[in-house]
């Protein structure tokens, strides 16, 4: 299959592993941004085939995992509302709350369905003028486009029994926060390609002359890491620093610009709670006044959802795992108490997640 | 079984009256008499079914196999396929996969009030196409009408009764080391239909569901004295799941080329942009079978002539372990297989 198959050969793969172990001469750790990226190293088993002296961390750009529960918890709490149709994308619905999941408010009788665009639900909402359509909107620079684009539309159509449960995450305030830990162990980032082909690489240039870290925007099959790998190794033993683009096949320097109009005319950035994280400032993205008929924060009650305190945040780990502190195969209870039938928190249960890829693949 | 069961292949009733299958059909009055006068009975003709009965007394030889599976898929209509032709085709695979013939089968319909006669009657007359292909017969079925509840509007068990036609159980524990695993042709095609049709998903594809009995297959193999050990149909969880569950019941390790599993184009693509392991995506007319390498070459030459491409394939490899199912990936790594928890879910991103 084109633009696959030519990225999964053996004799690239196999000439980019030898080339990665000519180049590293010292100790170092890269953290690959994205679920994806964690994903394909997992699958392919590509730690195999790194030099011991090369550590990789997997970082907090999994979606689902970094939804705040009490966003989750309100999703529920709007499931359960009669009238309303809850649509989310199909990985979100097993991440639990503070207490239970979307598939277990489904169960329970709640209408939760799964969409593969925020369009397909206002294409809901058009089609059901009796119901609230609710679209529970959560990822990264990657989904928000389309998140706008369903806002603008139903916005400019007047279809007014659809709004948006906004919980967009921004990545450069994630890998600050991840840098400015004290127990960072980060010496360079193999960014998100999908989030770079829309966004660009100027979003990482002050953060990569601050923090002195090489960030590579990268792709997500075999050939694409190792090679993002080999680039930010290179930098690193010439003690360089700067923005390099790998995915050159998607990411260009400035993104995807209308995209980005998209994004600026219906959201603005503000304060964001991250599973694991804590409230990072300026990360996350909602609603300008404008779009305040088509948000839901706006639209149904404010108590709705916002109690209930985790069932067990003092076991899972993570927030550790997310920052790159720990590999999801260090939490005692990983494979334990901890699996995909019995998750403990979010990293286990999205396909997307660094333990459920551990789970999975190791 | 050298007879064909005979059906009509025009419809009943006409198409013209939009009728809506009511309460009133599961009544078991007029409503009900009309339903298995006009639809059922007239496609499913046989003599066993024409007796009018609540059961058939039919006659049986060698060991029997009985089995039941029930079918909810949404769409009713699929491309390659319908609620009709799986669950016939399913019932008569998983007596296949016993290593017999298929012979009788049961079909139960719970209708929801609201579906239109004409579905019912395309999916009944789907229904005997494939037990015609099968040469099998419906020799009992029940209908019951229920109350409307959002789902796709019907919902069919099927049960079924072979003629075992092996001496030995074809089961995990009958696998020896140094058996290979033939697998019957590419994987994925069933989840991957039935999910661009239900989601609305366009890909530009004319892919179809790989719906069909492989009793006629198996039992080719069969007659022509192939030992097989094992037979497995890789329906819900794929052929990783099948794989990993043969492996962990009979105790030993399998190990398998990534490569050597053919998917179609159209499914790789549709997987890869949803984020979904075509590994683990369910076929509905694929079987897996154990065998012994020395027979390996002639299994795949009976089962590709009667296919007339070369869909067979030799996937793998059993040795002797502790029921780890190990994969070589594209790019020469090795990985091992697991059961999914729950199914595949489409990712964000």
């Amino acid at each position: 299959m084109k633009y696959v198959d030519e990225f999964r050969t053996p004799e690239t793969v196999q000439l980019l592993a030898q080339k990665i172990k000519t180049a590293a001469t010292r100790e170092w750790s890269i953290m690959e941004v994205c679920g994806g990226q964690t994903h394909t190293i997992m699958k392919y088993g590509l730690g195999q085939l790194l030099p011991p002296s090369i550590t990789l961390l997997h970082g907090p750009g999994c979606p689902v995992c970094v939804t705040d529960e009490q966003r989750i918890d309100k999703a529920i709490a709007l499931a359960a509302q009669p009238g309303v149709i809850l649509c989310t994308f199909g990985d979100m619905i097993r991440v639990p709350g503070s207490q239970s999941s979307l598939m277990e408010a489904k169960a329970r009788g709640g209408d939760v369905r799964i969409v593969y665009s925020p369009l397909d639900a206002l294409a809901l909402a058009e089609r059901e003028p009796g119901r609230e359509i609710v679209f529970f909107a959560v990822g990264f620079e990657t989904t928000a486009p389309t998140t706008a684009a369903a806002a603008r539309e139903a916005k400019r159509r007047g279809i007014c029994n659809f709004s948006l449960l906004v919980s967009h995450v921004l990545v450069p305030p994630a890998l600050e926060a991840i840098l400015m830990s004290s127990d960072n162990q980060v010496d360079g980032f193999l960014a998100a390609g999908h989030v770079c082909t829309v966004m660009g690489l100027t979003a990482y240039e002050p953060i990569s002359a601050k923090y002195e870290v090489p960030i590579i925007a990268t792709g997500f099959e075999p050939v694409d890491i190792l090679q993002g790998i080999l680039m930010c190794i290179q930098q690193l033993e010439q003690g360089l620093a700067k923005v390099e683009n790998q995915y050159t096949r998607a990411v260009t320097a400035h993104g995807n610009t209308a995209a980005q109009r998209l994004v600026s005319e219906v959201f603005q950035a503000d304060d964001q709670r991250w599973r694991g994280l804590g409230c990072l400032p300026q990360s996350g993205l909602r609603l300008k006044d404008k779009y305040r008929e088509h948000d839901a924060d706006a639209r149904f009650d404010q108590s709705a959802g916002s109690a209930g305190h985790s069932i067990s945040p003092h076991k899972c780990l993570a927030g550790d795992v997310l920052r790159g502190a720990i590999r999801p195969s260090d939490c005692p209870y990983f494979k334990g108490e901890c699996t995909p039938d019995h998750p403990l928190g979010a990293p286990m249960v999205s396909s997307e997640g660094a333990c459920a890829a551990y789970y999975s693949y190791q | 079984m050298s007879d064909t069961p005979s059906f009509t292949p025009s419809c009943p009733i006409p198409n013209s009256r939009n009728e809506l299958i009511t309460l009133a059909h599961g009544g078991g009055g007029s409503k009900t008499q009309s339903l298995l006068d006009n639809v059922f009975r007239p496609l499913f003709s046989n003599d066993y079914l024409n007796q009018s009965h609540d059961g058939a007394v039919v006659p049986t030889r060698n060991q029997s196999a009985f089995t039941t599976d029930s079918y909810v898929v949404e769409p009713l209509f699929f491309p390659g396929g319908d609620i009709g032709s799986l669950s016939v085709n399913g019932t008569v695979n998983d007596l296949a996969m016993c290593g017999a013939q298929p012979l009788y089968l049961s079909a139960s319909f719970i209708i929801q009030e609201g579906l239109p006669l004409n579905d019912l009657i395309r999916i009944a007359q789907s229904m005997a196409n494939a037990a015609a292909a099968a040469r099998v017969k419906i020799v009992t079925g029940d209908t019951k009408v229920i109350e409307q509840h959002g789902g796709a509007g019907l919902m069919i068990n099927t049960a079924g009764v072979g003629s075992v036609e092996v001496e030995t159980e074809l089961t995990p524990r009958s696998v020896e080391a140094g058996d290979v695993i033939l697998l019957s042709g590419d994987v994925g095609r069933h989840g991957i239909a039935v999910m661009a049709k239900r989601e609305g998903l366009d890909f530009q594809t004319d892919l179809e569901s790989d719906c069909a009995g492989v009793a006629k297959e198996t039992l080719e193999l069969i007659r022509n004295g192939i030992d097989l050990h094992c037979l497995r149909d890789p329906t819900r969880g794929g052929l990783a799941s099948i794989l990993v569950e043969i492996a962990r019941d009979g105790g030993f390790d399998i190990q398998m080329d990534e490569m050597s599993v053919p998917v179609h184009d159209a499914v790789r693509g549709a997987a890869e942009i949803l984020g979904l392991d075509p590994l683990y995506i369910p076929c509905e007319g694929r079987f897996v079978a154990f065998l012994p390498e020395a027979q390996a070459s002639r299994a795949v030459r009976l089962l590709n002539a009667i296919y007339g491409s070369p869909r067979a394939k030799i996937i793998g490899s059993v040795k002797e372990g502790t029921g780890i199912v190990s994969l070589q990936t594209q790019i020469g790594s090795v990985r091992a297989l697991d059961l999914l928890s729950g199914e595949q879910l489409p990712r964000i991103c």
